[in-house]
């Protein structure tokens, strides 16, 4: 869905950090419970960076799953979306993992 | 459709063909030369550059004593109409004024006008969702008092909006009986981003096939505690809920 205005984005603050220098390779974090999907970023990556100095440069793409914390009883446990439970019963949870949507690294040449 | 979304199809479909073959060639080059490369560390935010301006926003509105509310559904949940219901009946006591955000057409905004408060419409194209910067320029033009409420009605669309911070200070997300009681639970990214949730149209509840229970625990499910008000915009039943969250809002 929104992933080509995400993938924009990366494009945007990769070159507002790194000036027009060309891109090799990017490394992003892409939590499970983002509500982005990977694929799709991969899929309009190609499109989106042609002409930009990220043009040809690999992807590549970490997907930390959903981890959380119970705020009644205190248990931690993983979650693969955002309406699995505590197996207390809770839905009052904090999440501790999951939700990571940034730019972990870039490599440039020299 | 939305080429923002990607789900508008052909053209690109047809660009990102060519793009690809284009990557693919450029791949094969990379086995013989071995560049030298540096790695460099960034650890930023996809949405860095949206925030940013959204907190300037929000700056902005704090100075003036503004509230700001974001209002999120998918298309024809009732945002309008609960917006211009709302102009009429607290009209004498807040003063309002409208972003509109669609992608064709100022048909929202003209439905706003009508009632006689100011209203801006940004059309965002092909684009599925209003951002930091498009409600920046909508305020601009708006500039609406100080002391004074904004209603910002976002694009109809329960996926993209929830990802961009407008620097509003509160996020409503409105369903209606009619679109089906698993909103939340296929769309949790946006139940969770609710500060309020309203579900709308009760009035046809006799009507249509709704569990509103299992609406109330998807919703407490990817938002637990949040608050959850049931009207209809169009007989204005349970609509004095709306309206007594927003006083209390009130700066
Ligand atoms: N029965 C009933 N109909 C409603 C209610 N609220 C809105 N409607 C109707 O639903 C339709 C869509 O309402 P709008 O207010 O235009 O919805 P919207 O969310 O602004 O739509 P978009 O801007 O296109 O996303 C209209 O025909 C309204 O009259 C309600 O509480 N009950
Ligand atoms: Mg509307
Ligand atoms: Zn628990």
């Amino acid at each position: 869905m929104h992933e080509m205005a995400i993938t924009q984005s990366v494009i945007q603050a990769v070159c507002d950090r790194m000036g027009d220098q060309p891109v090799q390779r990017i490394c992003l974090e892409i939590g499970t419970l983002s509500g982005v999907v990977a694929d799709s970023v991969r899929f309009c990556f190609d499109l989106v960076t042609a002409g930009t100095p990220l043009e040809g440069a690999s992807l590549e793409i970490i997907q930390p799953t959903g981890k959380a914390r119970c705020r009644d009883c205190g248990a931690e446990f993983e979650l693969n979306d955002l309406l699995v439970l505590c197996k207390c019963g809770s839905a009052n949870r904090e999440l501790l993992a999951g939700e990571e949507l940034k730019i972990r690294e870039v490599e440039v040449l020299v | 459709m939305c080429a923002t979304c990607g789900c508008s199809g052909s053209a690109i479909l047809e660009d990102h063909d060519h793009d690809h073959d284009h990557g693919h060639d450029h791949e094969h080059g990379h086995g013989h030369g071995h560049p030298e490369t540096r790695t460099v560390t960034l650890e930023q935010a996809v949405l860095a550059r949206n925030d940013g301006l959204a907190e300037l926003n929000r700056k902005w509105l704090a100075e003036r004593g503004i509230l700001a509310v974001n209002l999120m559904s998918s298309p024809g949940a009732g945002k309008t109409t609960l917006l211009v219901r709302t102009i009429r009946e607290l009209g004498a006591e807040l003063r309002v004024s409208v972003v509109e955000g669609d992608q064709e057409t100022v048909l929202d905004a003209d439905r706003i006008r009508a009632t006689g408060a100011p209203a801006v419409q940004i059309n965002t194209g092909s684009g599925c969702h209003l951002d930091a910067q498009m409600l920046a320029g909508g305020l601009q033009t708006l500039d609406p008092p100080d002391s004074s409420v904004v209603l910002i009605e976002n694009v109809g669309n329960l996926v993209c909006p929830a990802l961009f911070d407008l620097g509003e200070q509160a996020r409503v997300v409105i369903t209606s009986v009619t679109e089906g009681a698993e909103k939340p639970r296929k769309y949790p990214q946006m139940f969770r981003a609710a500060d309020l949730v309203l579900l709308n149209k009760t009035d046809l509840l006799p009507y249509v096939d709704f569990d509103v229970d299992a609406f109330l625990d998807g919703t407490r499910r990817a938002n637990p505690g949040v608050e959850v008000l049931q009207l209809s915009a169009t007989t204005g039943d349970g609509i004095d809920g709306w309206y007594g969250w927003l006083r209390a809002r009130l700066p």
